[in-house]
This record gives C-alpha cells, structure tokens and sequence, in this order.
C-alpha cells in the first residue's frame, strides 16, 4: 500500500466516524428544539442528557478532521481554504452560535425557548452545508483556473439539492435510530416510541435520496458516475445491511412491558451500512480529493513527516482510548446517569 | 466611508485574522489559567476539609463550562479561519510545522472529554477520581496552550527544512518541532495564562468584598478566593517576568530586527540604553519621548554592559516591522510591573493587618487587576505577531504571499466582528444570570447543614 492510500484511509475513515457522530449531535439538538414544549413525552431531555457531556467531544473531531486535511495534505488544504472561504466562514459563524447557545441553554433557563430554537435550526443547517463539500469537490462547481466557487451555479444545481436533501435524511435518520436506542437504555418506553417511529419513517427516505445524488450528478462529473456504479456490489451490500437494521425495529421483544423492536441491532446495522456505502464511495471517488487537479499522491505531505505523523496518530489514539472507555460508561451505561429525573 | 472600505484586502484578512485570535486568546487563556485553581481549591478541600474551598471549585467550574462554551468553537473559528484565510501558509505548515497541530487534538479531547466528565459526573466520582479529572482538564488545556504556541515560535524562529527553487526539501519534523524560540515562548504563554486565569478570579473575589451589606461568611469566602487567587498569581507574575527576560534574549540571538523595533533602536552598537516609553519615529531614526536607561538594553540582551546589539539601519528598509510594536512591547512590560507591585503590596497589607479586613483602597486596585493582565496577553500576541511582519514565516514567507486570493473579504470581517461583540454580551449576561440563581449564601448554606464531607460537589 502506498503512502498516499494510507494517509486517504485514515483521512475517510475519521471523515465515516465524524459523519456518524456529527448526525447524532446536529439531529440530537434538532429533536431537543422539537420536543422542547411537548410535556407529555420525555423525548427532549433524553436529547439533551445526550448532548450535554457530548458536543464538546463531537466538536473535537470536526477539528480533528480539519487538522488531518491540514497535515496529510497541505497542497489539498490550500485548494480547500480558497474555494471554501464562503461556505465555511458561514460553518463557522453557525457552529459558534450553536455551540455557544447550547452551553447558555444549561445555564440561563430563563432565554431556553429562543436559545433551543437556534441551537436546532442550525443543527440543521450545518449538515447542509458540509455535505456539499462533496458535490463541490467533484467536478463542475469551481473555476479550476482561479480556483473560485462557482457558487450561483452550485445554487442551481439539483446534485447540490439531492445531497442536502441526503444529509438531512442521514441524519435525522441516524440520531432518531441512536436516541431510540439510547431512550430504551434509559428506559423510557414513551420517548423509544417517538424516536422509532421518526426512524421507521426516514428510513426509506435516506435510500432515495442516496439513488438521487448519483442520478443528479452533472456531466463534469461524469467520471464519478461510472466509478460509482462499478463499487455496485458494496453498495448492494450495503442496502442488505439497511434491511436487516430496519427490519429490527419491528422483532417482538419478550418482555411485555418493552415495545417492539431492537434499537441496538438496528443501530450496529445501520452503521455497518454507512460504512460499506462510505468504503464504496470512497474507492469510487480515489484518487481525487478535488477534481480534477487535486488528488491524494500530488498533495500528499513530504515522507518523513508522513512517518512522524503515523507516529503520533497511532501513539496519540491508543492513549485515548481509556477516556473514551470511561466517557462511554459514564454518559451511555450508567443508569443513575441515564434515568434522572429532570 | 467609502475610503475605509477600500482597505486592500490584505489588511482586512489580517485584521480578520487578528480580531479572531484577539477574541479566542482570552477564552483560551482563562481556560488554561482557571483550572489551576480548580484543581488548588479541590486539593485544598481535601487537605483541610474547609467546605469553602468545595464550594470555589464548585463555582469556578461552572463559570468555566460557560466560558468554554465560546473557547471551543472561537478555537475552531482559528484553526479553520487560519486555512481558509492564508492558504498558502497552511501548505507550509502541512509541509514543516504539521505535529503541533496534530499532536494538540489530543490535548483538545483529554480537555474535552475530562471537562464534561468533571462537570456531569462528578457526583457518580469518588474525590480522588475527581481530582484526577480536573487535573487532566487542566493538563489538555495547558498541553493546548504550549502546542499552539510551538507553531507560533516555529514562525518567528523557523527551522527543519531547506527550500530550494521554490519547494520544501529536507524535511525534518521534530528539529521544527523544537525550534529555537518553542521553550521559551511555550513557558511565557503558560505561566502568562496562570497569572492572568488567577488575577481575574481575584478581581471578582475583590469586587464582591467591597459591597457594603455584605455578610461575614461571605466576606471570609470571598477573602479566601482572593488569597488562593493572588497567591498562584504572584509566583506567576514574577516567573513571567523572568522567563519574558529569555524571551528577549531568545529575539537578540534569533530575531535581531524584532528586538530592535520593540527597543526602537536604530543605529547597531555596544552599550545600547534601554528606551521606555515614546514612539517610534521611522522616517527620523528616532524615539520621541520616552526614559533612556543607558547600557541596560545590551545587559539584558546580551548579559554584558558592552554587548553589541543590532539596530534597525542594519537591515533593509522593507524589512522593518512597523513602529508600534515598541510601543506594544512597553505596555506589555509595563502590564507585568504593575501587576507584580499590586501583588506586592496586597502581601504587605496582609501582613500587616493580620486578622483586621483588607482596606477599601487595596480592593478597589485588584478589581481592575484581572482586566489589566487580559489586556497584557493581547499586548503581548499582538507584538510578538506585528513585530514579525513583514513576514508570515520569519525571512521565508511574506505576509502578502500567504494570503487568500478571494477578495471582497469586507463584509465577513463585519460578521465575525459583530459575532465576537454579541457572544461578549452574552456570556457576561449568562454568567451573571446563573450566579444570581444561585447566590452564594445559599451555597454556602446548604454546605454546612447538610452535605456530607466528599460528597458531589456540583450541582
């Protein structure tokens, strides 16, 4: 394996992880602000209980992504930095409002109603906005000359809209399916109901967008079709994958008292079906990191501080790993946590 | 109007950049200094099992949470603004300075993730598991701290790699890793942080002493905050002093046309005066006002009275950093004097009165103190990144070359700035709205009829 395809493994691979974290916590703020007012049901503060101990560890890996760009492929960063000046000055100015108004909400209950709107409504729009990164970086949208984002026509393009319409379904889909697992942890059957049912209905529409934003794509990006289509196999077993998660929703528990339904099957389930979906589009998408001048060998650092940089990812990580042991049986496992009143 | 916004772009990407970090530094740098005192206020519980000290951390924290509620994203704002912003310097860090940017996302979630353990686990935490938790908190934020501050040096004083007809060849990441200036630097940034973290806190312990009606369990809370306070912060002000000293030494021997900007020394030779004050002249070759200690410039950069230090005339015009970095490089220093006589005297008093309340007029210096340190951190950012202007990367990459080729950058520079401005007010419109929820009497209270010794102390 070349050094090239081993720095885009680890870069695609923290990009799966962050996609997948980054759902949960944008959508979980998304439902919090939807179920704020709604007394009967406990869905909001089972949200809340989430993200409380989490976004801050959520926001580290966004960095985290940035930085690994940044330091594997300079010559990429610099590419990225000018076409994405707009659209991620705008992540940023919304990240710090959502970030910064979530803390507050904690704090100064009194301004809760309008701080839950905003926290939600960018939970939203973020995800929006960093999924078309990928329609961006695939060809037609920027003047390759200057390097400038063709933005009025990235605005007009369908392949834009069907990959923001799949972001979204992603990620309601995948924090509905997760707070329902997590609400059943917490055993609280009411707020399991409201989240499968959000799942069962989003399901089917993550599949469709998926099929939209290779049907939409555009002719400059033509080349990612036909690459898309040869990782056909991945992709079928990807969908098997989504079947067998969403069918869990439905097996009859033994137990009276729980409802229908296996949160933490369809969960792993629907994992491993975004990551064979990520691997498939990820071979289809290599070499390039922004077509069709930039590609992983001709952005790539120089070999010894690829070396160093091994290093330190792999001594760094494994250090990690007890806190992130210790944070899971805090905040995931332990009842006390999980089944407070409040 | 219409000239101002005509400004090229390149100083709009630099004020950008520099209003960005400017907001971020003081987030960052109370977010490095306040866990220290956590982490005495929870030991000192420990030790002298005085409830008091439980309830300081208690609060400290809680202050803390809300104040990371602005450092986490501002510093994302930072990492993701400086590629978006000098694109052409992100590829030379990618290239050079790549390990601490890397090495401090680790830093970044030890903090992250030991921060919302301490805050929502902490009853479910046996002391000891809590103490340890508070200090990886600290621990992330100072391993942050010197990190960032190492990419920072390696720009003043870069080196581990050679660049020939235009590439990078010869890469070597850890020598750029330990450049020159990393130790001294790293060292003035984190005792720096610790005095300013520990001077804010006094200036607020020292306010709410001089309210009138105040009650004397609170007044013997509050005198015990500023004591922890001022203690950790004057071991810091002196440490800062002398390590800012090196610092100095370190611009001598590395960056001879940065010392000399900030001396406003012109002509190159031995037993250079000190200048303090006045402004710099650029056109005349000279300061204007300002005290000349002579000798005392070549003593404390060379360690000998007949030391020959460089002046400005030895090196090209367009080289020179601008003017006002003497005058940055003065406030600075005239920021950390202060600070150490208020500290000084605040010791004498002390002692003096023994038992007897601390005087009205010893309070009413320390409530500006912790203002006054904050403002001595962005005097000294500021410096240290004028003064190495024109270039981006000391004698390799100019300022004008690392620059985005987007124009038009006007109308984000207004958006960010009133961002910084709104997230200002409101996080002094939070704070003080949970602290008004939970007066202190009431902490207090229920501290002593009816918690348990080592019980949570949050919540």
């Amino acid at each position: 394996m070349n050094e090239a395809l081993i720095a885009v493994s680890i870069l695609w691979t923290f990009i799966f992880v962050y996609a997948i974290l980054g759902s949960i916590d944008f959508g979980a703020s998304f439902w919090a602000m939807v179920y704020a007012r709604r007394e009967p049901t406990q869905a909001g503060s089972i949200a809340n209980r989430f993200l409380s101990p989490s976004w801050e560890v959520t926001n580290v890996f966004l960095v985290l992504l940035v930085v690994t760009i940044v330091v594997f492929f300079p010559r990429a960063a610099y590419a990225f930095g000018t076409v994405l000046l707009i659209p991620g000055s705008l992540i940023l100015i919304l990240l710090t409002l959502r970030s910064t108004f979530m803390v507050f909400t904690y704090t100064a209950p009194r301004y809760k109603g309008i701080l839950r709107i905003i926290s939600g409504a960018t939970g939203l729009l973020i995800p929006g906005l960093l999924v078309s990164v990928l329609p961006i970086t695939s060809g037609g949208f920027i003047n390759t000359v200057q390097l400038q984002l063709l933005f009025g026509k990235l605005l007009q393009s369908p392949n834009e809209y069907a990959y923001i319409s799949f972001g979204l379904s992603s990620e309601l889909f995948l924090s509905s399916l997760f707070l329902a697992d997590y609400a059943r942890e917490a055993r609280d059957e009411t707020a399991y109901t409201s989240f499968r049912r959000h799942a069962i209905g989003l399901g089917p529409a993550t599949l469709i967008t998926a099929m939209l934003t290779t049907w939409t794509i555009p002719d400059e990006a033509s080349w990612l079709k036909s690459n898309l289509a040869a990782q056909g196999p991945w992709f079928t077993l990807s969908v098997v994958a989504f079947a067998f998660g969403y069918s869990a929703l439905w097996w009859p528990q033994r137990k009276k008292q729980k409802k229908a339904g296996y949160p933490r099957v369809a969960v792993l389930s629907i994992i491993i079906q975004y990551a064979l979906a990520t691997y498939a589009y990820g071979v289809a998408r290599f070499p390039y990191i922004m077509y069709p001048d930039v590609t992983a060998d001709n952005s790539m650092t120089n070999p010894a501080m690829f070396k160093a940089l091994l290093i330190s990812y792999t001594v760094g990580l494994t250090l990690l790993v007890p806190g992130f042991i210790l944070f899971w049986r805090l905040f995931m496992k332990d009842k006390q946590y999980l089944e407070q009143e409040d | 109007m219409k000239g101002w916004m005509q400004v090229d772009d390149l100083t709009i990407a630099r004020t950008l950049f520099g209003t960005s970090l400017g907001f971020h530094i003081i987030f960052a740098t109370l977010g490095v200094g306040i866990p220290l005192l956590i982490l005495t206020a929870e030991i000192l519980f420990q030790l002298k099992k005085d409830g008091h000290y439980a309830t300081m951390a208690k609060r400290w924290t809680k202050a803390q949470a809300i104040l990371l509620g602005v450092a986490i994203p501002s510093g994302t704002i930072v990492a993701v603004q400086m590629s978006l912003l000098w694109p052409k310097f992100i590829e030379f860090v990618g290239e050079v300075i790549a390990l601490p940017f890397q090495i401090e996302l680790f830093a970044f979630f030890i903090e992250a993730l030991f921060m919302s353990i301490y805050v929502f686990a902490a009853d479910r935490l046996p002391p000891i598991a809590r103490i340890v938790s508070v200090a990886l908190v600290a621990f992330g934020a100072l391993a942050s701290a010197v990190l960032i501050t190492d990419a920072n040096a390696w720009m003043n004083t870069p080196r581990g790699f050679r660049v020939e007809n235009g590439a990078i060849v010869d890469v070597d990441p850890w020598q750029a890793f330990f450049n020159p200036s990393f130790v001294s630097a790293a060292s003035h940034v984190a005792v720096s942080a610790y005095m300013t973290g520990a001077f804010v806190v006094g200036s607020v312990a020292a306010y709410k002493l001089l309210h009138r009606r105040i009650k004397k369990i609170e007044y013997d809370y509050h005198k015990k905050a500023l004591t922890l306070a001022l203690a950790i912060g004057s071991i810091m002000a002196v440490i800062t002093a002398l390590n800012g000293h090196e610092a100095a030494q370190v611009l001598h021997d590395h960056q001879p046309e940065k010392l000399a900007a900030a001396e406003g020394l012109f002509e190159t030779t031995a037993y250079a005066p000190l200048v303090l004050g006045g402004f710099t002249d650029q056109e005349t070759g000279r300061v204007v006002g300002g005290i000349r200690i002579p000798w005392l410039l070549s003593f404390l950069a060379t360690g000998r009275f007949d030391g020959v230090v460089q002046g400005l005339n030895g090196f090209p015009r367009d080289h020179w950093p601008p003017a006002y970095v003497h005058t940055l490089f003065n406030l600075m220093i005239a920021v950390g004097i202060v600070l150490i006589g208020i500290a000084a005297l605040f010791w004498v008093v002390k002692w003096r009165r023994k038992q007897k309340p601390l005087p009205r007029w010893l309070l009413r210096m320390l409530v500006p103190a912790g203002a006054l340190a904050l403002s001595g951190i962005e005097f000294g950012w500021i410096f240290t990144c004028s003064g190495r202007q024109p270039w981006t990367i000391d004698h390799i990459q100019r300022t004008s070359e690392a620059v985005t080729n987007t124009t038009g950058l006007m109308p984000w520079f207004l958006l960010f700035v009133t961002l910084y401005v709104f997230l200002c007010i409101a996080t002094v419109v939070v704070l003080k709205a949970y602290f008004k929820r939970r007066p202190l009497l009431e902490a207090l209270g229920e501290k002593q009829s009816t918690r348990p010794m080592g019980e949570s102390v949050l919540r």
